[in-house]
């Protein structure tokens, strides 16, 4: 078992840098967070929102005029995929009729019609919110304890890592950019956790096969072997889902819009992440072939390295 | 070595392609546009002759139609548009009158050896077919407090029949509190209650001279009741919403104390929350005596001159629950009235109350309990609390003049929308504890069909990108992984339809990200096929080392992403749960394409050649 000659990427040369990066990226999302805070949806701040579409594009100062005389201080307005869309946000503090409401007081002079309009009451969004949040928590808590069965506790430790990483690194873009987070980015944001995690095991997979089975060379050696081994594999896969998500970007429609961004941004940082933060934590947990000795069975002869294997009941699915 | 499958397996795979295929078909027929004419009670028959008579309203209205059919009980026509079927709905509803009820609908086109075989295409969200999604809080402590009141007025009763005196006997805050002059009479109080009852806890203690006996439903009787109110609240939403008139809807418990309500196709929300909503009902009480005592007594305005009052007993004769039919009709001086019909316990009670009461008057009490959320300052912070109110008054005070049986109508209503929306709400029953909406989505019908538009779209071109970029680099094998997932979209979709699920837009999204992400698994397949070649295995065991390597990678890494889709399904509402319940599915059947479809094609297509050099991969 020997390296071959194809050309190998020194990924943990730059282990340093990225790290530096990684950090970075994250002091900054954790500050935009912790200044800018998110631009929560109705789905978590409760309120009412309302899409009509003008037959004649409306000018929105005009608009926001109107309600104003109708009585509806703060109201959000703006135009939402094109220029004859318009998009009405009220605070909590109108009642569910409210919709109806704004309808009628701005068809007094415009042609409209009514495309959408939604109610969520201020307890609901604390619930969602409350939801929201246990099951990010859950979701890390989950891959920890299975990889951790799996594999190896610092495995565990070096796949939550980067998903911590890669949820606060989108929800950063999102509240630098005041992109609406709502129910279904938060949906995004578990499937990009699911994504991330998908990646980083493969390339844990193959740092555990490689320290079983090439027994010369340090940790640092084996980790930048398995990733070179798994880089193709890594490139067509993210390159296959972003094309796809790019596609959902540009056709899917305006009601998705930011659940697109929010997997798109995901599945490119959870690319990188999987390589450097995850292999990086690796090397920084001190992983060594003793954390992934398998003890010998009672009467087992030699250091033969065994190879992983799945249970029985797995085997005959193959 | 060879790769060869044992017969049983390549059956199995070819069997379930095979379904897949068969249960994905009905997706190709889509629904058409329909209006579904009812009776609004079972005595209204539908005919010949009403089909006649809707085709003649459309040929007038000059609205196009096709196949017009009957059965069930039930008319059904069918259109090409949507905003055809709109308009033929309101045509209808007008030239048939308020005996039937037209629908909107959705009728199937899958042909019949495929609904035979309980092939269905899969069910339309709301975001992708335009309707109105209800939150409603079921209020139980308004249901609880209701209760109470009930078990008060009885316990008072039998108070009274065994000469006990007491003061209070109020629900309040979850329990009643009665105050006794002296200790025996309390304690007699509480062991006929305790003899009597087996739902309270009773506590008793004494404040100076007042000896107090305080009851507290205990825990099994209040969740019956809150059980009790949440069943009977989803029976009577269901009833209002056939009598609205829509097809298809879901109405379905959330949680502990909250009903979800989608009506697909309704656009006119005010009408819709304002019939759902109601906590209309009536209750049937005698006009006081001039010597009756005013213990016994309560006054009420007229609901059409606050200004009037009268006297009413407190005992009530019957509410609107003993109602078993109501309709709308004019009276002799075209007044609108409800004619009503009661069951027959109602009958009899009414008869009873009725034959000793000749010459006296009847009161027909309308009421409606609302409630607001109102801040308060507790503590320095803000809380919202909700007030509840409930308004009762008089719509009607008339003379008896015989017995009354089962049958009798109302009057004193404002105008016909009044009278037939109570007609209405009486037909429906009342609901048990008052509801409010927490929270409302409404989509139209342009905006649906446009999301399912964007949708499909996304999901060809995300297809076609993938399935190219999977030819440029593999290129046998890539069609090999092309095919797979095609496969892979045709259990998927096949899934989704037998398992009822509903297609959201972010559903779609789903779909989209789960062919993005299936190739993964056939990618790391490929990739160990390489490298085992690379280390000079021989074509055939490189083949079946590649995948059996590259399996426990791909399970670990399906089990994680699986359970994370399992969160999100379990904590997730509407939108999230339909994208994880495509996730959870994609990501089953891409495990099984990958691993067991395109293993099966390549040991049938080129696993049996012991000459091969070299793959194209």
């Amino acid at each position: 078992m020997s390296e071959n000659s194809k050309r190998t990427i020194d990924f943990m040369g730059f282990r340093r840098i990225a790290a530096a990066l990684s950090i970075i990226l994250v002091l900054g999302a954790a500050v935009s967070l912790g200044t800018n805070g998110l631009a929560l949806g109705l789905d978590f701040t409760g309120g009412s929102l309302v899409e009509l579409e003008y037959a004649e594009a409306p000018a929105l100062p005009e608009v926001r005029n109107q309600l104003e005389s109708a009585g509806y201080e703060n109201a959000m307005v703006q135009n939402f995929g094109s220029d004859t869309a318009v998009l009405v946000r009220l605070p909590a503090e109108f009642d569910d009729s409210v919709g109806d409401q704004v309808v009628s007081a701005l068809s007094e002079n415009a042609e409209l019609t009514l495309e959408r309009s939604e109610y969520v009451g201020g307890q609901v969004g604390e619930e969602l919110r409350e939801q929201g949040g246990i099951a990010l928590l859950l979701a890390f808590f989950v891959v920890l304890i299975y990889i951790a069965m799996r594999f190896q506790l610092k495995f565990g430790f070096a796949s939550v890592v980067p998903l911590v990483h890669d949820v606060l690194i989108v929800l950063g873009v999102f509240s630098v950019f005041r992109l609406t987070f709502d129910l279904t980015v938060l949906a995004a944001l578990l499937a990009v956790i699911g994504y991330s995690l998908n990646d980083t095991i493969i390339v844990s997979d193959r740092i555990r096969e490689n320290f079983r089975r090439i027994l010369k060379g340090g940790p640092e050696e084996i980790i930048n072997t398995s990733l070179n081994q798994v880089l193709l594999r890594t490139i067509v896969t993210s390159a296959t889902t972003l094309v796809v998500l790019l596609s959902l970007l540009v056709f899917g429609g305006e009601m998705i819009r930011n659940f697109a961004l929010a997997l798109f941004i995901g599945v490119l940082v959870g690319t990188y992440s999987s390589i450097y933060v995850a292999a990086n934590m690796l090397v920084a947990l001190n992983v060594n072939r003793d954390d992934l000795y398998v003890p010998k069975k009672e009467g087992a002869e030699g250091s033969q390295p065994e190879e992983e294997e799945p249970p029985d009941w797995l085997k005959r699915m193959e | 070595m060879l790769n060869k499958y044992p017969l049983w397996k390549n059956l199995l795979v070819s069997a379930v392609v095979l379904l897949g295929i068969i249960y994905a078909l009905p997706n190709l027929f889509p629904d058409d546009y329909a209006v579904q004419i009812s009776g609004s009670s079972a005595s209204v028959s539908v005919d010949e002759a009403l089909l006649d008579e809707a085709r003649e309203a459309l040929d007038e209205a000059d609205i196009e139609y096709r196949d017009p059919s009957l059965g069930d009980g039930t008319a059904m026509l069918r259109f090409d548009a949507s905003d055809a079927q709109l308009r033929a709905r309101s045509e209808l509803q007008e030239a048939l009158g308020s005996e039937y009820v037209a629908a909107l609908s959705l009728a199937a086109t899958t042909p019949d050896w495929l609904r035979s075989i309980g092939a269905t295409p899969m069910n339309l969200g709301l975001d992708l077919r335009g309707g109105v999604h209800f939150l409603m809080q079921v209020d139980m402590e308004a249901a609880v407090d209701r209760r109470l009141d009930v078990y008060a007025s009885e316990i008072k009763r039998q108070l009274r029949e065994e000469r006990i005196r007491y003061r209070g006997g109020d629900a309040e805050e979850g329990q009643l509190e009665f105050v006794f002059p002296s200790e025996s009479a309390r304690d007699d109080a509480a062991s006929l209650v305790n003899s009597e009852y087996d739902q309270f806890r009773s506590n008793t203690r004494s404040d100076g001279e007042d000896y107090i006996l305080e009851l507290t439903l205990n825990q099994q009787s209040a969740s019956e009741i809150r059980d009790y109110a949440l069943n009977q609240n989803l029976t009577t939403l269901r009833n209002r919403v056939n009598e609205l008139g829509v097809a298809e809807p879901l109405i379905q418990q959330q949680g502990s104390d909250r009903i979800v309500v989608q009506l697909p196709g309704v656009q006119d929300t005010a009408e819709a929350k304002r019939v759902l909503g109601s906590t209309a009902n009536l209750e049937f009480r005698l006009e006081a005596r001039s010597d009756a005592s005013s213990a016994r007594t309560e006054t009420f305005p007229f609901r059409n001159n606050p200004d009037r009052t009268a006297e009413l007993e407190r005992d009530v004769i019957i509410t609107g629950d003993n109602v078993a039919d109501a309709n709308q009709s004019f009276d002799e001086n075209g007044q609108p009235q409800v004619n009503i019909t009661l069951d027959g316990p109602g009958g009899s009670m009414m008869q009873d109350v009725t034959r000793d009461a000749v010459g006296r008057q009847l009161g027909v009490l309308f009421i409606e309990h609302s409630s607001e959320e109102v801040e308060r300052q507790v503590d320095g912070e803000t809380v919202t609390e909700r007030v509840r109110e409930t308004e009762r008054s008089i719509i009607s005070l008339a003379t008896i003049r015989s017995t009354l049986g089962s049958n009798f109508r109302v009057t004193g209503l404002e105008n016909v929308a009044e009278a037939s929306e109570l007609a209405l709400l009486l037909r429906a029953g009342a609901l048990a504890a008052p509801i409010y909406f927490v929270e409302e989505r409404t989509i139209g019908p342009s905006l649906g069909q446009q999301n399912i538009d964007s949708g499909i779209n996304s999901v060809i071109l995300g297809f076609i990108l993938v399935a190219l970029t999977m030819l440029v680099i593999y290129k046998a094998f890539g069609l090999l992984a092309n095919v797979a997932l095609m496969v892979n979209l045709t259990l998927l979709v096949g899934a989704m339809s037998v398992l009822g699920a509903t297609l959201t837009l972010p559903g779609i999204a789903g779909i989209v990200l789960t062919v993005g992400m299936a190739v993964d698994a056939n990618v790391l397949i490929f990739e160990r096929i390489k490298e085992e070649l690379r280390e000079g295995l021989p074509v055939q065991s490189a083949i079946n080392a590649g995948f059996s390597r590259a399996f426990v990678s791909i399970f670990d890494a399906n089990v994680t992403t699986f359970l994370v889709a399992g969160i999100l399904f379990a904590v997730g509402t509407g939108p999230v749960k339909g994208f994880a319940v495509t996730l959870l599915i994609g990501i089953l059947t891409s495990m099984f394409t990958a691993l067991m479809v395109s293993r099966a094609i390549v040991n049938v297509s080129i696993g049996g050649r012991s000459d091969l050099k070299a793959l194209s991969i």
